[in-house]
């Protein structure tokens, strides 16, 4: 396994997951699946020993490489990553957060597309991530479960007859999948309806967490919903029930977006023009500043109230202007107020130029 | 250690897993009722959390002797306890769900109001389950005889353990059997109907 890769190479592109393309892309943002398995002759990760848990990733790691389908991923051990890259990988999503703050042997295996990952040694032993661009639960479901059937081929999960695959939280246990949908809902959070939206979500059983998965404040308008059961479902009915609410949550933010427009046109186009206008010539501002302002100006361009802005350009600024991004592309260590001023000086440079990057394959 | 909100002593720990961070509270019977009527209030992210499923478990009838009981009871294998499980919200191994599957049962209701896995199975039927489970328990054995200084024992668990993985290795080579996507082959029939009243 390669210790100390450089994630350079990660810096050069963009994830799958934000190339803003696919259907209803300017609200959708992402789909992404990820499911929980264990090893059948190991305790859970909480109960494991440091030799347990090294030998759990040796033994992960071995069999990964050895699958060609996953030869060619990127291999890093999490454990011997410097902080600021380990932050880097959670900004992507391509590790969690609890994965990066752990202590012991972890690890994780990245495609070359970013499109899955495999976390060793997270709350369970193999969590398995999958994301598309824009609303893609099949195609993702399709792949992540020829990668799960693959990887089930070199090793024996902890499966129990009547409740499934066996994970460290109960409230895992079954199918072990979590379904999500990330979706940029700002015109519901500025009419005040967001809440409402997600108690009614939330009676039908299904999650809603902010962009990294905090608490009911998300950051950039961006909320991510998902299925809470994970037993005596099947995975495509897990996936069909949080499928069949995008459309309405699509309908309701338009809905909303549409109010804003009729009724009061010249406080939504002076709201993102704003916001527009301090991103372009703030001289510092921080993290949270940004994501709340980038998050109007991207409705903005949505609907044609700012041109020749990209909004690839846009999905990529939320993510370049996060606190490890920033250090990794400046390379050096900054302090917050360090921050806030490269983050300005880099906001300038690259919503002046209103273009930004070259946009990959665009399917 | 003292509930959090009062002088009583707290009997139960809950470990919140909603929203970003994992939190840790500490309270007497009285105020964890609290608690969860609390959070059955619509104001949690993310419906039914483990911990107000804990709570709401707890609750159904259970004297403080009853509770202290069970919270000794000790799985064999990874040796976890049923108190170590309720105030972590994680558990130990793979056996702990047959080990505590009835006090599991009811808490798996109130989270996914279901008891049977109805999706994707392994299309390896899992051999040899009872030398795992002997293979984790064996590991702990052996860490817990280094930790007295028993070196002799620690080497005939270490001898034990490797004979163990060796032949185990070899029957899952033999045993494994390829079968049908979706179908499996359920050793026994499961006697829990799906749904809970």
């Amino acid at each position: 396994m390669k210790n100390d890769v450089d994630l350079s190479k990660l810096m050069g592109q963009c994830g799958e997951w934000l190339r803003g393309s696919g259907p209803e892309s300017d609200i959708v943002i992402s789909s992404r699946i990820r499911l929980a398995r264990n090893l059948a002759d190991f305790p859970f990760i909480r109960r494991c020993t440091e030799q347990d848990r090294a030998n759990i990733e040796r033994t992960l790691v071995e069999k990964l490489e050895s699958v060609s389908e996953l030869r060619d991923a990127l291999y890093l051990n999490v454990a011997r990553l410097k902080s600021v890259d380990r932050q880097f990988l959670v900004e992507r999503q391509l590790i969690s957060r609890e994965h990066a703050d752990a202590q012991g042997a972890r690890s994780v295996a990245i495609d070359a597309h970013e499109e899955f990952s495999v976390m060793v040694n997270e709350e369970d032993h193999l969590r398995i991530q999958l994301m598309k661009s824009g609303l893609d639960l099949e195609a993702a479901w399709d792949q992540i479960n020829r990668i799960d059937d693959i990887i089930e081929s070199q090793v024996t999960y902890a499966f129990h007859e009547q409740l499934g695959y066996l994970t460290a939280c109960p409230t895992n246990v079954g199918t072990g999948m979590r379904v999500s949908v990330m979706l940029h809902l700002p015109a519901l959070v500025i009419t005040r309806q967001i809440d409402k939206v997600f108690r009614s979500l939330q009676k039908i059983s299904l999650a809603v967490r902010g962009l990294y998965g905090e608490g009911s404040q998300a950051m950039g308008d961006f909320y991510q919903i998902s299925n809470q059961v994970t037993l005596g479902r099947t995975e495509a009915n897990l996936i069909q029930q949080v499928k069949e609410m995008v459309p309405l949550l699509i309908a309701y933010e338009r809905r909303a977006r549409e109010f804003l427009m009729r009724e009061s046109p010249k406080d939504l186009h002076d709201r993102v023009s704003r916001a527009y206008g301090i991103l372009c010539t703030a001289q510092t501002i921080s993290s949270e500043e940004t994501m709340h302002l980038l998050s109007s100006v991207r409705m903005g361009v949505n609907l044609g109230l700012i041109e020749n802005l990209e909004i690839f350009t846009l999905n990529q600024l939320f993510i370049q202007t996060q606190p490890a991004h920033l250090q990794k592309i400046r390379g050096a260590e900054l302090d917050t107020a360090d921050r806030n001023i490269e983050r300005a000086t880099y906001l300038q440079q690259h919503l002046r130029k209103g273009n930004y990057g070259e946009n990959p394959k665009s399917n | 250690m003292k509930c959090q909100h009062c002088e009583k002593p707290a009997t139960f720990h809950i470990t919140e897993l909603t929203g970003g961070h994992p939190q840790e509270l500490h309270l007497c019977e009285e105020h964890a009722r609290q608690y969860l009527t609390q959070a059955d209030g619509g104001e949690e992210p993310g419906g039914v959390s483990l911990a107000s499923a804990l709570t709401q478990h707890m609750k159904v009838g259970q004297t403080a002797e009853e509770l202290a009981r069970l919270d000794q009871r000790a799985c064999p294998v990874c040796g976890i306890t049923f108190y170590e499980f309720r105030s972590q919200g994680r558990l130990g191994c793979p056996h702990d769900y047959y080990f505590f599957a009835e006090e599991l049962e009811p808490l798996l209701v109130t989270i996914h109001s279901e008891t049977a896995h109805v999706g994707k199975r392994p299309r390896r039927a899992p051999t040899g389950s009872e030398t795992r489970m002997e293979l984790i328990r064996l590991r702990r054995a052996m860490k817990e005889a280094v930790e007295k200084e028993q070196y002799e024992r620690a080497s005939e668990l270490r001898d034990e353990i490797r004979q163990l993985e060796d032949s185990h290795r070899h029957d899952a080579g033999a045993a494994a059997e390829v079968v049908e996507e979706g179908e499996g082959s359920p050793k026994k029939k499961n006697k829990r109907s799906g749904r809970k009243p």
